[in-house]
Order: C-alpha cells, then structure tokens, then sequence
C-alpha cells in the first residue's frame, strides 16, 4: 500500500502498527511527534495504532529556532 | 516592587537563576550552539518545531539538547499563522519535549514578523487552559500586555524591535509602561544586537531578555554568549543597586570651592 509520509508517498504493509512504520522510515529514537491524518499520536499509543492504505502521516522534530 | 528586584525569575512552577533566554536559531552548527548555550548561562532555550528528515537526522537538536541538564526546552510555535495552527504545534511539541513551557509566536507577514494580537491572545486562553506555561511573544502593548496578564500567561515578552533586525530597543517607552503595570515577568524578546542592549532592558525592569540572532550572528557566538551573559547580570546588579535619578542639571561631584584665589564659590 501507498501512504503519505511528511508530504511524500510511501510503500508500506498495510495493517502494520505505527512503530513499525517509524522504524521501516528510519526514525531512530522516539523524541519525535507523529500525527496520522491530522490527529495526534502520543507516544504510548504508537504500538497499537496501525496504519492503512492512503493514511496521511506527519514525523516531526525540533529543530534552531528563536 | 518590580519584578526584576527579585532574586530569582519564576515563570511556571520553575525558578531560573539566569536572566538570559536563548534561541537556537541560525547556528552554524550544532557543536557551536551547545557550546554558546554553556557559555550563556541560560537555563531556557527555545527550538523550532519541523519536519523530520530522515537524510539529516544530525539537524534533530532534541539530542544535543538534551545532554545540556540544567536546560529546559522551550518550543516556539513559529510558522503558525492561526491561533488553531500555533495550538496544535504547541501540543506537537509537547511531545517531543515534555514541557509545559511554548514560546506563543504567530507572525503571518514574513516581510516585519510581527506578531498577530488577536490570534495570538486567543491561542494564549487555550493553552493556558491546556496547562501550558504560556509566553507569548508579543507586540510592545501595555493593553495587550495586561489581557495576556489576566487569561494566565506565565509571561509575557514584548518585542524590542523586528525579529532578527538587530534594530535594539525601540520600544522603550511602551516597555517601561507594561513593566510598571506587570505581576508577571517581562521578558525582552526580539531585536537585540548587542550585550549593552540587554543591560540596558534588565536595568529599565524587565525580568529577562531572550537573545538569538545576536549570538548566533556573532563572530563568535559562544564568546558573545559569555557577554550576553555579563551584561545580564550587570543590569541587574546595577538595577537591585538602586541607579541614581535624573537631573536636567550638573550636579558637582567634586567641591566648587576657589581655593586658588581665596573667594568663596559662586553660585
């Protein structure tokens, strides 16, 4: 299946948990916030939130900023 | 009492024995910034929120800053637009950082960056009520300063002049008004160039200056860091000192008495 990832597609298992899409994109640690469809996924629900086709999904981090 | 004749700064439930904030914006690189944060003293340090990049994970500074213990992180909600957008990056950053703290930063025109009154006073109410430690960086309105006062803002942090102008403080005047009317720490946020500069505001009453652009501009950004960080602490030095009032008139220091010719002093 094709899924958006930070604005670009991505093939990926359908059905797979959120932590593994998280690794298969190559996040390392978990000191980054995710949203799917526009809808926060915290932390702790990361392993049992799964991905479907067409999900539209947002990793972000911190970067300089004043 | 001013609150810059406390001895600590209290924003939240946090006290900060550094008067100095920092940005971590346009650094050269992540080694400089950790070492200009060292050298500044600074115990509240604000990061941008964006998109990860999976090619660059070294742009991530969550890890640098984190090796940094005495540092709280303070997300910024810059690149929001809307009250709506700057609220759903405070909670984005929330999770990354677990802190209560966000720097409320909604500018839409990327000509002058000045922040939206109106968006901004709304995404304050809303965080608020979500438990953050709101500090919104703000026009220098002592009206607006008072209403972000009264909805539970933990600060509130007037702009000296444009973003990253370096044009110092050209709002003095309406400074010193939100100050003498402030329970809440003032805090300089934006345009200062230069360590005087920074002197110059804790002397006048405000509680803290946030510095970015003028250490990371710097030649040498961790030694400008180190004058950040005594200029600092000399305005407030000189502040708790008790600075001398004004005269439109000499005042002699030294004695007028003629002893050359014998009179006596004319005066």
């Amino acid at each position: 299946m094709t899924i958006q990832v930070n604005g670009e597609a991505f093939l990926f298992e359908s059905g797979s948990t959120l932590v593994a899409l998280l690794e298969a994109y190559g996040v390392t640690g978990d000191r980054i916030a995710v949203t799917v469809n526009e809808e926060v996924v915290p932390r702790l629900r990361r392993e049992e939130k799964t991905i479907q086709d067409g999900d539209q999904v947002e990793i972000l981090t911190f970067a300089g900023g004043g | 009492m001013s609150v810059a004749q406390d001895d600590k700064l209290i924003l939240g439930t946090q006290v900060f024995g550094s008067r100095l904030l920092m940005g971590t914006g346009k650094f050269s690189d992540s080694e400089t910034m950790v070492q200009a944060i060292e050298a500044s003293g600074s115990e509240l340090v604000t990061v941008a929120l964006r998109r990860f990049n999976r090619d660059r994970q070294e742009d991530d500074l969550f890890g640098p800053l984190s090796e940094l213990k005495d540092v709280t992180l303070m997300p910024n909600t810059s690149g929001a637009r809307t009250a709506q957008e700057a609220i759903r990056a405070a909670v984005l950053a929330r999770e990354i950082s677990d802190s209560p703290f966000v720097k409320v930063e909604i500018h839409p025109n990327p000509h002058h960056l000045m922040p939206d009154p109106i968006e901004t006073y709304e995404a304050c109410v809303e965080l608020v009520r979500q438990d953050f430690v709101v500090m919104p960086y703000m026009p220098a309105d002592p009206v607006l300063a008072k209403r972000l006062e009264e909805v539970g803002c933990a600060s509130v942090m007037p702009l000296g002049s444009a973003i990253g102008s370096g044009g110092g403080i050209g709002t003095a005047e309406m400074l010193r008004l939100i100050i003498r009317d402030s329970r809440i720490p003032v805090i300089v946020d934006a345009g200062l160039r230069s360590p005087s500069e920074a002197a110059a505001a804790i002397e006048m009453g405000c509680s803290a200056v946030l510095v970015n652009s003028a250490i990371a501009a710097a030649d040498d950004p961790v030694g400008m860091a180190g004058a950040f960080a005594q200029a600092v602490s000399a305005g407030e030095a000189g502040r708790k000192s008790g600075i001398m009032p004004r005269s439109d008139q000499a005042v002699a220091t030294s004695p007028l008495t003629a002893f050359l010719d014998g009179s006596e002093p004319r005066n």
